[in-house]
């Protein structure tokens, strides 16, 4: 399904890598995809799913989860199912602080509809849609988590995918609403447009405009500028919403505190 | 034994009893005008009972929660009116694709767009049925009175878990808010269908192949039976098919036909007063009471007038209809649209009847004499 060189393979295997990690029940495990290049990573994988109408993976996962709070949830959406479409159910989800774990595919452009502009397609890159270059600001992803709310808050990159595998399985651990967004290279349609070289360029590339967290803190604000920060960005303890409600159905039942 | 209760109550909040009484234990909503109170009050009555609440970001979202609960095992329902309807259409669509079991209420006002939120209307009728894009069944259920509220929310309930289908209480401003008497049966007497679920090893599970009614055993969320819901055009083993025209051929159809093909498990109407009738009304949902009063108000007066109720209306009770068209001369067909329901009826007469249509818009319920004025007219003109 993905391209020769596209970097969502490293990221659904990550995922997977994570899962095995932390030895959950694969019955319970449940996947939930929106639409676009980053929704068919459950294709490749044996957990029940839903793949949803495009952005509407986190309304969906939510709906899952508070149902039954005995399964774990992933869900996988694209940069624009998550950020654009789905804009509204992320900054919610994020609020919410539901234990739901949702993972971007961060790419910079809609890949599976022909490489159009997207909400993380930086200033002045070329797209199907923005043929003299992109006029729009982007978004920064874990930023926007953060300020919604997010209890977790980290990304990686395919080409740190030892790092990557270790920031999903936290993510899936923690109790709260995590967010991990997993920067990927689109060779076939951003590379291409882009000029950004081969699919190796590409991976290779991620090791300048990308930087630790741990080196990012003795950066000064010009050295950092066009770059994206790796790692855990935020990791706190706040009450988790299914928690809060079971509190709520006591209340009512009379079983009050 | 339990005795049954008699209650005084507004029909939006029957409406939300009748889902605590069908087992209804998920709730996801908007808020919005005139559907407002099954939302506050199921937020109440859920946890009391060891269910969910949830109000979601948006109309959009609600529906697409109530579709990941009900995918875990749980019967479930979401409440709007017009607008917020027309946002769920994207996720009434995945529901019909994916065959979720789940009741959406729509308490009708006046359209289009924001129109008037407080005045009822029977506007959506055809965007009920036919709304999302591409074709699927559904069923529509269209009650008239508070205890039906009460009723047909159970009765929408069972038909979702029968036929893997979400179903459709289309009720309207005046249902919704009026205030009436209804009896409450004991809830425990009260029984709905739940779903079929897959027997036999799990490596042989085929989500999407129908039984003799072309409708599929459903899987929990969470069972050792692994599935993919899947939005797309799938297989009978649930993988995609975006590419095989067979494979997409057959989903549409049996998708279509288990809720075509089963109208005799479905169909339910109301018919008076036929035998001798040559003017008979056709009518739902809130004009159906007005249409009633007019047929006994005619034949007080002497004109043969007959009623003929649909509480299902979708799928169309064609041959019920048909039957009405072969004795009846003029079908008379009021609705608080500009002609919406009118057309099915003119399809199932089949130029046997004549079918008229008595068309009201603006937010002003159709009364009895307005219907009993074009009674008299018809029978006028032989």
């Amino acid at each position: 399904m993905w391209c020769p060189g596209c970097g969502n393979g490293v990221v659904a295997m990550s995922m997977c890598r994570a899962i095995e990690r932390l030895g959950l029940d694969m019955d319970k495990v449940i996947h939930v995809a929106g639409i676009g290049c980053a929704a068919v990573a459950h294709w490749y994988t044996t957990f029940t799913a839903l793949q949803t109408a495009h952005g509407r993976a986190l309304a969906s996962a939510t709906g899952i989860k508070f149902a039954n709070p005995d399964l774990t949830v992933v869900v996988t959406m694209g940069d624009g199912d998550a950020a654009a479409i789905g804009g509204n159910h992320l900054i919610h989800a994020c609020r919410r602080n539901i234990d739901v774990t949702a993972i971007v595919y961060n790419n910079f452009n809609y890949g599976m509809t022909g490489g159009q502009v997207g909400p993380t397609t930086p200033l002045g890159s070329f797209a199907s849609s923005a043929p003299y270059g992109n006029a729009e600001p982007p978004f920064d992803i874990c930023r926007l988590a953060e300020a919604a709310g997010a209890t977790y808050v980290a990304r990686g990159a395919v080409y740190y995918v030892k790092e990557l595998i270790s920031l999903i399985e936290r993510g899936i651990r923690h109790k709260g609403f995590s967010l991990i967004d997993a920067v990927t290279p689109c060779v076939t349609v951003f590379g291409r447009r882009n000029k950004l070289g081969t699919p190796g360029d590409m991976f290779k590339a991620q090791r300048k405009f990308t930087v630790s967290v741990e080196k990012a803190r003795d950066m000064s604000p010009e050295e950092l500028e066009g770059k994206l920060i790796r790692g855990v960005l935020v990791e706190k303890d706040a009450p988790e919403f299914t928690e809060e409600y079971a509190k709520i159905i006591a209340q009512a039942q009379g079983r009050g505190e | 034994m339990t005795k049954a209760k008699i209650a005084l109550m507004k029909g939006n909040e029957a409406c939300a009893e009748g889902a605590i009484a069908a087992g209804v234990r998920f709730f996801a909503g908007y808020p919005i005008t005139p559907s407002n109170e099954i939302a506050t009050i199921m937020s109440q009555r859920l946890p009391q009972v060891g269910g969910k609440f949830i109000q979601m970001e948006d109309e959009i979202g609600s529906l697409g929660a109530a579709i990941g609960a009900a995918l875990t095992g749980i019967k479930v329902m979401d409440a709007t009116s017009g607008p917020g309807f027309s946002l769920k259409l994207e996720n009434l669509g995945l529901a019909a694709m994916v065959e979720v079991p789940l009741v959406l209420i729509n308490v009708q006002r006046v359209g289009p767009s924001i129109g008037m939120a407080t005045s009822p209307a029977q506007g959506d009728v055809m965007q009920a049925r036919y709304g999302s894009h591409g074709d699927y069944g559904i069923i529509v259920v269209s009650p008239s009175s508070v205890q039906e509220m009460f009723d047909l929310t159970i009765r929408a309930v069972d038909l979702s878990e029968r036929f893997r289908v979400p179903v459709i209480l289309l009720a309207d401003q005046v249902v919704g808010h009026m205030r009436e008497r209804l009896v409450l049966p004991p809830y425990e007497e009260i029984e709905t269908a739940y779903r079929t679920e897959p027997s036999g090893p799990p490596q042989a599970y085929l989500p999407y192949r129908g039984d003799e009614r072309g409708v599929p055993p459903i899987a929990k969320f969470g069972s050792p039976y692994h599935w993919y819901a899947n939005s797309s055009s799938h297989g009978e083993d649930s993988f995609q098919a975006t590419s095989d025209y067979a494979i997409s051929k057959k989903l549409i159809e049996r998708l279509t036909n288990k809720i075509e093909n089963n109208k005799k498990e479905i169909t339910e109407v109301r018919e008076e007063f036929l035998d001798d009738a040559k003017i008979v009304i056709v009518a739902y949902g809130c004009t159906a009471r007005s249409a009633r009063g007019a047929v006994l108000k005619a034949r007080e007066e002497g004109i043969k007038a007959g009623f003929f109720r649909p509480i299902v209306i979708w799928p169309v009770p064609d041959e019920e209809l048909g039957q009405v068209a072969d004795t009846a001369r003029t079908i008379i067909v009021p609705e608080m649209n500009m002609g919406q329901y009118v057309h099915p009826v003119r399809e199932a007469a089949c130029g046997k009847a004549k079918v008229v249509s008595l068309s009201k818009v603006g937010g002003l319920a159709i009364s009895s004499n307005e219907i009993l004025e074009k009674i008299r007219e018809v029978a006028k003109s032989g």
